[in-house]
């Protein structure tokens, strides 16, 4: 991959999506409720996202997960603590945690693999992987959102306080490798 | 200009383009292909560097990362120490200049840039010689994603510095003709000037590719100079070859004494003849094809000296034909000569003895041929355990390993169709895992060779002194170390057994080429002195790096502004557009203080301190750890965790609280605030945020995992700002009209949710300074807009922005410790006299059994106490100790206590500090002294709460 072709990679901010920290027992009771309210199941395999109505549904854990929706969706939360009531389970706003920045171009798998460990083929991570892993030195939270060769998109959670040291840092790759 | 060693239209090197370089001052010619070390011989230059220890001149010994002598220094374009001249390659205007030893690092900063990338395949392969090329060939056409890593410019590797045709074709087109192959399809990548230097665990393997070395000045600016490879590989094949060993006795460090396959790659590779007049002497086959390639360039071999008294039929044949003289059974006992070889000296040789009389000849070229070690560092890096051969004399892998073979020479093949054929099925997966088709390579045709006789093992030739009594002459066995044979004698005489210890004793194998060539010998002559067997000695250990690899490197794009991430707040912008000196704390940026034009530090905290006393002040707090604690079981977790009843707050109050290690030593402190029945959100001090979710998650998953409750980190999610000071409740109401900010309405410690110009909020009642105070917390995004909108409402008011400096002076005025500031870890709450927040109540708490260990009783622990310096306008600097006398005593002077935080205080009209001193709640009243630099200063011991003891301004 050759600087120019790392340099034309674009890179976007996606501001303000609407990100809840769901906690339950995929096994247990609410699990049916939760997913009435979303249009899908939560994803159980491990490093894996999916695409559902009402959010993207993030794995982080056994017990965990994101959700990713609009902006100003204000009513997801509510919803879904009434789904899980009276089961135990917690919803958490953490919309302004995290901030994404969108990779687009066929160099941005090679972009990444300048600070990232993770395999971004497409045999490896294919269009669904979402994996938790540093890139440079901050955490990100990583989505293959297309693993398409010619224009595969990645997303990039990161905490709100790192993103100036990860814009400076995909800046700094694409200016010279 | 053709230099008076290089054969024109021989080589791989370019001998239409001219490179102009110096050297120790003098100008010289090479040509595109050359490193330093060719283009030097191609000059008639072997000297090139000088004996660290005994200032012996010094030639070039090989033509690889083997070599043990001939380093140099690099001038320009950028100083680098202790480069081999046998791995620069070369470039116009190359300054460089063989030192004596030890090498010089650049004054200035590096201006290059570093890189690294990671990388994932399912088979590497380590060298692009015949057996590696086969290897990558054969997982390539197997449709594989195939890494081919090799330290050279061009492929080939052995084939670079013989004459041997493979398939009919000149063996580095052939190279070249499969790497064309190769790189042509999606899911390979082959990487030229690329050493693998290490193989750790879970087959993990770093390469480093040096990618503008070899441009000189005109490498371009935006490409990294070097790049660290970070390889995971399902497979690994190492096909990294062998190293030719040298032949030790004595004098066998003149210039122009030289490895026998060196020449032979000089002459193939480079068009350079390293000498006129060679005497050639080995002890096995190999060397033969350097005398005869080299007499039919034009060198006379004066003498094949061949220490084996059977000569392979073969050669011997091949010497004839070309008029050379074999001294079958002899060997060389010595040279003359200063700055080069002049004469070799021979004698024959048997049973370990030399026998008869010596005869000279004439030469300016010695090639040695000792026998081949294969290059088995990265399969020793993986654990590989190698054995004796006793017919070569080297250390051969044992083996496959579960994700690793070796291959070719690396794996003791010693001809090119052995090395072919190993590695055209070394891509095949080991026979546990074998798929059903085996996957391989055809192995391609090869020129038919001699058969091999037996080498002999000859660890060192004995000095004739020991016979004839004359002068002992030094037989090097490492040349970098410039340690002899004396040496190891010296070494197993004062009673050294292992390898390793000798390795330490002598310093063998130490230096940049990790024994390369003198690692083996070593041993076996341990063996010999010991009347061991060298098979049960073994080796000393290989450890990566393979080859030196530079900080910098390492240290990639690191460094700088990447050094360390920098995490800011999302008013950051406006802290910085409006003048802060900022402090790190952790890897945070906060706002120090505000200073106006030409306002000293000081003078700008005492003018923030006095707005938060007497006006309004705002600062921003975001970078509080935040944690939000849900769950049924979320009050008993947390009164676990903390050392006070946290259970019983009602929704809408808030809490101080404590936590405590094991030890019952305070970790950190906070608020803790009720959201909801099954819902906390607790605050802990900023740059233990990570560290106290990690505890509190330990304790949740490992200890009491049956307790229904989640932690979730929402530190980013919100922008905290505090808003502090007797106006402060006017400057909210301006801006929150809808929310009842009288006492009555919104007592101290409880929090509300309310509308703050226009944006959502939650607004605590909890005070850092004794101030009234709001702390309004708001979604990050919304910062900035609720950071202008008190600006403006407080303008009225002198609203005043703070930072932490200021944030101190007010806490410290009040007596609230900072943790670890005023504590270290061997501080109670009980020491702190937060006695009041260590709950009675409670059955069990983390911490509750240490506070009754005898220790945590003693009377004279150390307590947290105020300081006021009898002289009022003197600030102690923090850490200063105190001691309990006017005149410093004859040390052990005793130590009483220090000073923790210390500060000049705007209410007070003075200096203050904070001091854990022992026994300090009885001494208060009493006079201390601070011995600093400059003299010994009284200072008093007060109470530590120094202003508004009663608490009277909370509440406006």
């Amino acid at each position: 991959m050759t600087a120019d072709q790392l340099a034309r990679v674009a890179i976007t901010e996606t501001p303000r999506l609407t990100q809840l920290s769901l906690r339950l027992d995929p096994a247990g009771s609410s699990s049916a409720p939760v997913a009435a309210v979303l249009g899908a199941r939560l994803p159980t395999a491990p490093c894996t996202w999916a695409a559902a109505p009402e959010a993207d549904l993030l794995w982080l854990g056994p017990d965990e997960w994101l959700l990713l929706a609009p902006p100003d969706t204000a009513d997801l939360a509510p919803s879904l603590r009434h789904a899980i009531a009276p089961h135990f389970g917690t919803v958490t706003d953490v919309s302004s945690q995290r901030t994404a920045f969108d990779l687009t171009g066929p160099g941005a798998p090679d972009l990444l693999a300048h600070g990232c460990a993770i395999d971004l083929h497409p045999r490896s991570s294919p269009t669904g992987t979402c994996v938790q892993t540093l890139l440079a030195q901050t955490g990100v939270t990583l989505l293959v959102l297309d693993d398409a060769p010619q224009a595969p998109t990645l997303r990039l959670l990161v905490r709100t306080s790192f993103a100036p040291y990860l814009r400076s840092w995909l800046g700094d790759v694409a200016s010279g490798t | 200009m053709t230099a008076p060693f290089r054969l024109p239209g021989r080589g791989l090197v370019d001998q239409g383009t001219d490179l102009e370089f110096s050297f120790d001052g003098r100008r010289y010619t090479g040509h595109p292909g050359d490193t330093l070390a060719s283009a030097l011989l191609a000059n008639g230059v072997h000297r090139v560097a000088t004996g660290i220890a005994y200032r012996r001149p010094r030639g070039i010994m090989s033509a690889g990362v083997e070599e043990p002598s001939a380093l140099v220094q690099i001038e320009e374009p950028f100083p680098e120490p202790m480069l081999q001249a046998t791995t620069v390659e070369l470039y116009a205007g190359l300054v460089a200049r063989g030192p004596a030893g030890r090498g010089r690092l650049a004054t200035a900063a590096d201006p290059a840039r570093y890189d690294a990338v990671h990388a994932h395949c399912d088979l590497l392969v380590v060298g692009a010689g015949p057996a590696g090329l086969l290897a990558a060939l054969a997982g390539a056409r197997d449709g594989q994603r195939v890494v081919l890593v090799d330290d050279q410019p061009r492929p080939g590797g052995s084939l670079l510095g013989t004459a041997e045709r493979v398939d009919g074709l000149p063996g580095p087109e052939w190279a070249a003709g499969v790497v064309a192959e190769l790189a042509a399809l999606p899911d390979v990548r082959v990487l030229s000037r690329t050493t693998a230097f290490g193989h750790y665990d879970d087959d993990f393997v770093l390469a480093l590719e040096r990618r503008t070395d070899h441009l000189g000045f005109d490498a371009p600016a935006g490409t990294s100079r070097q790049r660290v490879w970070r390889l995971r590989a399902r497979r690994t094949v190492v096909a990294t070859g062998a190293h030719e060993r040298p032949l030790v006795f004595p004098d066998n460090d003149r210039p122009g004494i030289m490895l026998a396959g060196a020449a032979r790659t000089y002459l193939h590779r480079y068009g350079v003849l390293t000498g006129r007049q060679a005497v050639v002497f080995t002890t096995d086959d190999s060397a033969y094809a350097a005398a005869t390639d080299l007499v039919d360039a034009g060198v006379t071999v004066a003498a094949v000296v061949d220490a084996r008294t059977t000569v392979p039929e073969a050669w011997a044949e091949q010497c004839a034909r070309r008029g050379i003289e074999i001294r079958a059974g002899e060997v060389v006992t010595g040279t003359s000569g200063s700055e080069r070889i002049t004469r070799a000296h021979t004698a024959p040789y048997a049973g370990g003895r030399l026998h008869g009389p010596r005869r000279g000849v004439d030469c300016d070229l010695l090639l040695v041929s000792g026998g081949w070690n294969p290059v088995a560092h990265l399969y020793s890096h993986a654990r590989g355990a190698l054995h004796y051969d006793p017919a070569r004399g080297a250390f051969l892998p044992t083996g496959d390993l579960p994700n690793l073979r070796v291959a070719g020479a690396a794996n003791g093949r010693a001809t090119l169709a052995d090395c072919l054929a190993d590695g055209a099925q070394a891509a095949d997966a080991p026979a546990s895992t074998r798929a059903s088709i085996p996957v391989s390579a055809p192995v391609p045709a090869t020129e038919p060779v001699p058969d091999q006789t037996p080498g002999l093992v000859l660890w060192s030739v004995p000095d004739p002194a020991e016979t004839d009594g004359g002068e002992p002459r030094p037989r090097f066995v490492d040349l970098q170390r410039d340690a002899t044979v004396a040496d190891v004698l010296r070494a197993t005489g004062a009673g050294l057994r292992s390898v390793e210890h000798v390795k330490r004793y002598t310093t063998i194998g130490t230096a940049h080429d990790q024994g390369r060539t003198s690692g083996v010998i070593a041993s076996g002559i341990v063996a010999d002195a010991l009347g061991a067997d060298i098979a049960t000695l073994g080796t000393t250990t290989f450890r990566p790096p393979y080859t030196p690899v530079a900080f910098a490197a390492l240290a990639g794009r690191d460094r700088g502004a990447l050094f360390d991430p920098v995490r800011v707040t999302p008013l950051h912008a406006w802290h910085t557009a409006h003048g802060a000196e900022f402090e790190n704390v952790g890897q945070w940026k906060r706002p120090r203080c505000y200073p106006r034009p030409g306002e000293s530090m000081d003078r700008a905290v005492l003018r923030e301190c006095r707005a938060a006393r007497e006006g309004v002040a705002l600062m921003d707090g975001s970078t509080l750890g935040k944690v939000s604690v849900q769950g049924p079981d979320a009050g008993e977790l947390l009164d676990r965790l903390y050392t006070n009843l946290i259970s019983t707050l009602k929704p809408g109050a808030a809490r101080y609280g404590v936590m405590c290690g094991v030890d019952g030593m305070v970790l950190d402190d906070g608020t803790v605030i009720r959201v909801a029945e099954e819902e906390f959100l607790l605050t802990t001090t900023t740059g233990n945020a990570a560290k106290i979710l990690d505890w509190m998650e330990e304790w949740l998953q490992t200890e009491w995992p049956h307790l229904r409750v989640t932690l979730t980190s929402v530190t980013d999610h919100w922008v905290t700002v505090p808003l502090v000071g007797p106006d402060s409740r006017a400057v909210l109401a301006a801006v929150a009209p809808d929310l009842d900010v009288a006492n009555a309405a919104f007592p101290f410690m409880t929090w509300r949710d309310a509308t703050v110009a226009g944006i959502p909020a939650r607004i605590c009642r909890i005070s850092f300074s004794g101030e009234l105070a709001y702390e309004v917390n708001v979604r990050g995004w919304e910062g900035p807009r609720l950071w202008e909108a008190l600006i403006a409402a407080g303008e009225p008011y002198g609203i005043t922005p703070y930072g932490t400096e200021t944030m101190h002076v007010l806490r410290a005025e009040k007596g609230y410790p900072i943790i670890g500031q005023d504590t270290d870890g061997t501080v109670t709450p009980q020491d702190l006299g937060l006695g009041w927040a260590v709950s009675r109540k409670k059955p069990d708490f983390i911490g509750k059994r240490s506070f009754t260990r005898a220790e945590n009783l003693r009377p004279d622990r150390k307590q947290l106490v105020g300081l006021l310096p009898e002289d009022p306008s003197l600030r102690l600097p923090e850490g200063a100790q105190l001691i309990a006398t006017a005149a410093v005593p004859a040390p052990p002077v005793p130590m009483l206590g220090h000073v923790t935080s210390s500060y000049r205080s705007a209410a007070l009209g003075r200096t203050f500090a904070l001091a854990l001193v022992k026994a300090g709640r009885e001494r208060i009243g009493d006079t201390l002294y601070a011995p600093l630099e400059e003299g010994v200063h009284p200072v008093r011991i007060t109470d530590p709460v120094l202003y508004d003891k009663e608490g009277t301004r909370r509440d406006g």
